[in-house]
């Protein structure tokens, strides 16, 4: 491939305040993915712990992998053209060491298979992206992987409820949960 | 076999705890799909025979809630509620929005059919095929903000336990009652999340009465397969691409129509329809856009609409509020109608109306209809409990609705529905006082007015309907137009949302239906045939009514008595509607629709449907 045409790792970048719920991510991932609509085996998953407070939970490709690291048996690896969390389904045990790891506790269990969940952008075009963006809700984005810490946004569904319980509705927001 | 079904049903029995699986032949399935339909053909099936002896709170009513084949694949997630009436004592297909019918069917299931009483408030938590029924006590009196943040935690605690491996646990999906269902209010609803609610029929004092506080689903698995999964995708994105096109609708959702529905259409109710006319810029789209709105674009399960806005009052004496939106239908009848023109007033009305789990329409209706006799003197502050409903006091009416919730005092006289309180003020006061109630047969008349003529229902709409005055059935010539009752029919047995059917053609639908079933259906077949034998038992059911009450066609297929008053406001001063033209509608209406001259469905028309039972069961009334 010549070098012009060497696609750049990529991040998706998020504003998770303005999801509307709508989990059309989960509907395009499932059918890219399982080629089912199948929202507990989607790898992005819409939390809604409070009504009004919904937005997608998915992997934040740390910069240093926690995942990857705690794998017992190799089945996690980075893939080197998107940056994305690759899951070998044969390798991978089920041992859920990878969901330790994670800062977010972000990977899941494939609901009918022993294998685990990550996001694995799509082979770098991800159907989350094209399908919230195609809706214009714009809460997920896609940017060139630069040297930031987006780790920082591997948190788990409780801690990011917290935050936006606040941001969109006030002092009301600390009572609801 | 019949692509798109998860294929069984759960049915509950609360009295012995029995849990067990039903199943509905093909047959059954491709006359009456799922939904509204189904649950027709089920409470007649088992109900038909004694139907006017059950008592819609007693224990041998049916709560059903069932999707349909096209629920999670038509974009917008929504399910049924259904169940002998404690409204109107016929059967009426009440949908809300939500994720319950997606999670339903990826638990394997289409739909949930209840049976019994609970001797003790409980819950039902379906996981997958585990089924349990749980002691409620703890949440029993909870409103909806509360029940809602216990039964998430709860349930996901429980699967965290139960599956400890699995990583993260989603939230199951929710449908609850709050207070006013526990209190067998007739205007309680079904609620979904904070502000969704099945709310025409009155289901959420059925699930009062049989002590089930609510239903919590969590569904691992995918929904069923379809005939033809590229032909689905394929329509979900013609749907999806039909409702981004109309961006000021997405944006705004029935939101506009506050303003737009009372200024320009001159159908919208203002204080009890004494008028309904407005012209208050206060309550426009854009005040409720900037002043409350802190989501524009608010949606269930695969919507591209998301016409649902999420309303925070920030500052004032009505801070903390939260509700959705309101939609029109709240913004009319929490609104407009209490003389209310303002967002922030509102909003306040309707989080406290969501939070006791009434439904804004029928208590609007029943609240307007309260002011009004207040307003004329027959009702006064002491029959009140010391409370004065004086138009636009947002404060005042949510007193009275805490009365209704609870069943205090002059609350429990309100609870029973505008139809059934007038009949006892009348009683009381010895005034007739039922030309203040608009309703039909027992339900309140929805936020869209037939004077003006210029909106969608026509003069013999809510006349004829089968959901008398619920404004998302209403019947219309001819049958096969969009907004008739024998089109919406599909809608509600499919199950999906009439929102995101605005704007496509109608055999869309249809041959969406067909992509997810494999089964071919025009329209024609549709209306003629399946939807008229669906409507045929809804009316029978509706006629036979009882115990309590018992509707007379002759009588009771008309308009409520404020809609032949003169219009006294607004561009259209002075237009009314004509009484011998109604009549004159409803003999073609009835002739279309197999009825006879006193609205009584025909015994060779029932029999060419196949009806025979229900010819039968009918000939007592003819």
């Amino acid at each position: 491939m010549a070098e012009a045409e060497k696609r750049e790792a990529i991040w998706i970048a998020r504003d998770l305040s303005k999801c509307s719920g709508c989990r059309r991510c989960e509907v395009a991932c499932s059918l890219f993915h399982e080629k089912r609509i199948w929202p507990e085996a989607s790898r992005i998953r819409v939390f809604m712990l409070a009504p009004g407070i919904e937005f997608p939970h998915f992997c934040a490709q740390c910069e240093d992998y926690p995942c990857v690291e705690a794998c017992p048996t190799k089945a996690l690896s980075v893939s080197t053209e998107t940056g994305a969390v690759l899951v070998d389904a044969n390798t991978c045990i089920g041992c859920g060491k990878c969901i330790e790891a994670c800062p977010g506790k972000i990977p899941h269990m494939h609901p009918t298979e022993n294998r685990i969940l990550i996001c694995d952008l799509c082979g770098g075009n991800p159907q989350c992206v094209r399908v919230c963006q195609e809706g214009l809700w714009n809460v997920l984005m896609i940017v060139p992987r630069r040297a930031h810490s987006f780790k920082l946004y591997a948190r788990t569904p409780e801690e990011i409820t917290r935050d936006l319980a606040v941001k969109i509705f006030g002092e009301e927001g600390e009572h609801l949960l | 076999m019949i692509f798109g079904y998860a294929g069984k049903f759960l049915e509950v029995d609360l009295s012995t705890q029995n849990i067990k699986e039903v199943r509905f032949s093909d047959e059954v399935l491709m006359d009456y799909v799922g939904g509204r339909g189904l649950a027709a053909k089920v409470l007649w099936d088992r109900l038909g025979s004694r139907w006017e002896t059950v008592d819609p709170l007693g224990p041998e009513n049916l709560l059903l809630f069932l999707a349909g084949p096209l629920t999670g694949f038509f974009p917008g997630g929504r399910i049924c509620v259904s169940g002998k009436s404690p409204q109107c004592n016929g059967v009426v297909g009440s949908t809300v929005g939500g994720e319950f019918g997606v999670d339903l069917r990826c638990a394997g299931y289409d739909g949930v059919i209840v049976v019994g009483e609970a001797e003790k408030p409980v819950y039902l938590f379906i996981k997958d095929g585990d089924v349990e029924i749980r002691d409620a006590s703890r949440i029993w009196g909870m409103n909806a903000k509360q029940t809602v943040a216990f039964l998430t935690k709860e349930c996901r605690e429980l699967l965290k336990k139960r599956y400890p491996k699995k990583g993260e646990w989603r939230e199951p999906s929710i449908l609850y009652i709050g207070p006013a269902g526990e209190n067998k209010v007739r205007t309680a609803v079904v609620a979904a999340k904070w502000s969704h609610a099945a709310g025409y029929g009155g289901y959420g004092a059925v699930m009062g009465a049989k002590k089930l506080k609510a239903v919590a689903v969590k569904g691992t698995g995918p929904l069923p397969e379809v005939a033809d999964l590229e032909a689905v995708q394929r329509l979900m994105q013609d749907v999806c691409n039909n409702a981004y096109e109309s961006e000021l609708w997405r944006r705004w959702g029935t939101g506009a129509a506050g303003y737009d529905v009372g200024a320009k259409q001159s159908s919208e109710p203002v204080r009890n329809w004494q008028e309904e006319w407005h012209d208050e810029r206060s309550f426009g789209v854009d005040q409720f856009e900037n002043r409350v709105w802190v989501k524009s674009y608010w949606g269930d399960f695969g919507c591209p609409t998301t016409c649902l806005k999420l309303a925070v009052v920030r500052a004032g004496k009505f801070k903390g509020a939260i509700t959705d939106n309101p939609d029109y239908e709240l913004q009319a009848y929490l609104g407009t109608n209490l003389g209310i023109f303002t967002p922030e007033g509102n909003v306040y009305l309707a989080s406290v109306i969501d939070d006791l789990g009434l439904c804004g329409i029928q208590t609007g209706n029943v609240l307007g209809f309260a002011a009004e006799l207040f307003q004329r003197g027959i009702l006064t502050k002491e029959d009140l409990d010391g409370i004065e409903p004086k138009w636009g006091k947002a404060e005042a009416f949510a007193a009275l609705a805490r009365k209704i919730a609870y069943r205090e005092g002059v609350g429990s006289l309100l609870a029973e529905g505008t139809y059934r309180a007038a009949l006892k003020i009348g009683e009381l006061k010895g005034v007739d006082v039922m030309p203040y109630a608009v309703q039909v047969k027992g339900i309140g008349v929805g936020a869209h007015g037939i004077r003006s003529e210029k909106d969608y229902p026509e003069v013999y709409s809510y006349a004829c309907s089968v959901q008398g005055g619920d404004h998302t059935s209403v019947a219309f010539m001819p049958l096969d137009e969009p907004r008739s009752e024998h089109i919406r029919v599909f809608d509600d047995s499919g199950v999906i949302c009439f929102f995101n059917t605005f704007g496509i053609p109608r055999n869309l639908v249809f041959d969406f239906y067909k992509a997810v079933t494999g089964i071919e259906l025009t329209k024609e077949e549709w209306v003629n045939i399946k939807a008229m034998k669906i409507i045929q038992l809804q009316r029978a059911m509706l006629l036979l009514g009882g115990p309590d009450l018992q509707w007379n066609p002759e009588i009771h297929d008309d308009n409520p008595l404020r809609f032949y008053e003169p219009l006294p406001s607004g561009p259209f001063k002075g237009k009314t509607v004509e009484k011998a033209r109604v009549d004159e509608e409803k003999r073609k209406y009835y002739e279309l629709v197999g009825w006879d001259e006193r609205g009584i469905p025909k015994s060779d028309f029932l029999k060419r449907l196949g009806l025979d039972d229900v010819d039968k069961a009918l000939e007592k009334l003819r």
